[in-house]
């Protein structure tokens, strides 16, 4: 593990420029290569990336137990593809009405629960997940199709340009990724971001400090479940089908490791999660098969072993390490 | 009619989730953790059944209804020990870790068992043999109509509640229990071995979910690998909904809520009954934390 640690170091050392330049870099010359077929996978991590960063925003930074966070996503691309189908909106253009939708739903459901502590609001978040799914599944007010979902929705076109394959898909997604990477850099360092911090820190403490833990709470949940919207609208234009199975509890929890094991509240955290729990059991197919044991086994051994994540955030390093403190903090 | 014939439904659903209540809450009441593999070790009661039966009818070619009671045995102490397993393995090395690690390496142990039965059994659905359970049943004076499989599904669900009232309220062992659930530090300095106790409860609180889980693949003749999730969570909303930490709330609120999923499913809308559940749950959680029973005031830190 010391090895690892150093490893760790050494990255982190790296000026940060020149990990933004080779990121972007390699993000864009990487599906070149590549078949149709890997190309989708590489359009896949970086949804599941975009959905992870929007998830460390309400688990990571602010320390609040969402397992219910696929009931936006699928918030998002139902009502990208209801707009679509029903207005004929483009569907780029229904982006922002996503992102909307899902953001009030999570005031709606984060308001009443804020209060709750951390497995009571995981079970809360978990029921609200079902919720959702079950209404879909229900087709309720007869739009959503029921089980088998909504289907023959249009393409996203670009300067009159319909996008069909995945290399398009995947610069589309990588457009918003990097835009996503962006902001949640800059809230991660903001006022905002740095109260989400102390909420998680201590709550009691954060509040004698005049910080206002509902509103900074709700905050967390607004911006973190309209950033799934968003991710649920690209996910309608790529597919063109959806289902109702976009919100299983799976996905939620696919979701809620990836923040987790890559270390919460973590930028690059997010990508180490999203590699291990979506990226390689897309890859290879006995993974596929036994991907539900893959994420409860890395589940298990990463909490007896790792409880920090994998590329943790130094702040939570600290927290969770104490001792080793003073090493970090020497270099 | 239709209201009586859906109280006699919900009592008998409302047994099932009281039994497998029962782990949640004892779990609960001992380390504060929500136990999520819970669910999923009723399910392997029930896979286990199935395959000790299919064992059993081929030595013996043929079987009646006295073959349940050994595969019962059976099955109670394989999923007790695989609860005790699991409790070595993933909960105890976090005993110290927060509130948060353990209720993840719960989640990370309930899709290793939920997938270790689909690739092992296959996500088909599963039938256990035919003729083993009673036929027949009776009408109701009032109108409505049981089974007698139904009534001893009850009779024994509740003879299990009972003996593990008794166990937990008159024994040593069940007082020390009792002495645990209220603090540790205390109880180890009264003499008691703490970790000895947890082994305990987890002894008892899968075994009694895996002969739930076989009761009720009997009941219901057939089901898959989803059954650990969705009754699972069935049953911890019961367990909620009774106060989580007490045993008599876990049965209350198991009989309560099978009441009034049958109730809505046979009034308002099968679809929605889970919806209903959910709903419930949320509403539990928002307004009364404590359950009905629960006399502990909700923590905030």
């Amino acid at each position: 593990m010391t090895s690892f640690e150093g490893l760790l170091t050494r990255l982190r050392k790296v000026d940060s420029l020149y990990w933004q330049i080779g990121f972007v870099l390699v993000t864009i010359l990487l599906p070149l290569p590549l078949g149709d077929y890997h190309r989708t996978v590489l359009w896949r991590t970086g949804i599941y990336a975009i959905l992870g960063l929007s998830l460390n925003i309400i688990v990571g930074y602010s320390g609040l137990f969402q397992l219910g966070h696929a009931a936006f996503y699928a918030l998002g691309a139902y009502t990208s593809a209801l707009l679509n189908l029903h207005f004929g909106i483009p569907l780029l253009l229904t982006l922002p009405a996503s992102v909307i939708v899902a953001a009030f739903f999570g005031y709606l459901v984060s308001r009443p629960i804020l209060h709750l502590r951390g497995d009571y609001l995981c079970i809360v978040t978990i029921a609200f997940g079902e919720v959702v799914r079950l209404a879909l599944v229900n087709n309720i007010f007869g739009l959503t199709g029921g089980a088998n979902g909504l289907s023959g929705i249009d393409r996203p076109s670009l300067f009159g340009q319909a996008l069909r394959a995945p290399i398009y898909h995947y610069y589309l997604m990588l457009i918003f990724l990097l835009i996503t990477i962006v902001c949640v850099r800059r809230l991660e360092n903001s006022r905002l971001g740095r109260a989400w911090m102390y909420v998680r820190e201590d709550e009691t403490a954060a509040e004698a400090m005049g910080i206002d833990t509902t509103r900074v709470k709700l905050l967390a949940f607004i911006i973190g479940s309209g950033w799934a919207g968003l991710a649920g609208s690209l996910y309608t234009g790529k597919l063109t089908v959806i289902s109702p199975d976009l919100s299983k509890f799976l996905e939620s929890v696919i979701m809620f490791c990836i923040v987790v094991l890559g270390g919460t509240g973590s930028i690059p955290g997010v990508f180490v999660g999203t590699l291990g729990m979506v990226t390689l059991p897309e890859l290879s197919r006995s993974l596929r098969d036994w991907r539900d044991a893959w994420l409860g086994i890395t589940m298990v051994v990463m909490m007896v072993a790792r409880p920090e994540g994998l590329w943790p955030s130094r702040r939570v390093q600290l927290e969770i390490r104490g001792e080793r403190e003073e090493a970090l903090s020497s270099t | 009619m239709q209201f009586t014939q859906q109280m006699i439904n919900g009592i008998t659903i409302g047994a099932f989730y009281s039994l497998v209540a029962l782990g949640y809450t004892m779990v609960y009441g001992v380390l504060k953790l929500i136990n999520f593999a819970h669910g999923d070790l009723f399910m392997w009661g029930a896979y286990l059944g199935l395959t000790g039966l299919n064992i059993l009818l081929i030595l013996l070619t043929q079987l009646s209804g006295w073959a349940i009671l050994p595969v019962v045995v059976i099955v109670m102490i394989t999923v007790a020990l695989v609860g005790v397993l699991v409790e070595r393995v993933a909960y105890r090395p976090l005993r110290t870790a927060g509130r948060l690690a353990p209720v993840i390496s719960a989640l990370g142990v309930a899709f290793i068992l939920e997938s270790l039965a689909r690739n092992i059994y296959g996500a088909s659905w599963k039938t256990y043999p035919n003729g083993l359970t009673p036929s027949g049943g009776f009408t109701l004076p009032g109108g409505g109509r049981v089974s007698t499989m139904q009534v001893v599904v009850v009779v024994v669900s509740f003879l299990l509640m009972g003996a593990l009232y008794l166990f937990v309220q008159r024994t040593r062992i069940g007082t020390a229990m009792r002495a645990v659930s209220l603090n540790h530090d205390v109880s180890r300095l009264m003499g008691i071995d703490v970790n000895r106790i947890i082994a305990i409860v987890f002894l008892i609180g899968p075994g009694l979910g895996g002969v739930a889980g076989m009761i009720v693949a009997l009941y219901y003749g057939s089901f898959d690998f989803t059954l650990g999730w969705v009754f699972g969570l069935k049953a911890f909303i019961a367990a909620i909904l009774g106060g989580i930490g007490n045993i008599p709330g876990a049965m209350i609120g198991g009989m309560l809520l099978g009441i009034i999923e049958a109730q809505a499913a046979g009034n308002i809308s099968p679809q929605w009954k889970d919806v209903i559940a959910y709903v419930i749950l949320i509403l539990i959680l928002i307004f009364r934390p404590t359950g009905l029973l629960g006399e502990r005031v909700a923590e905030k830190l």
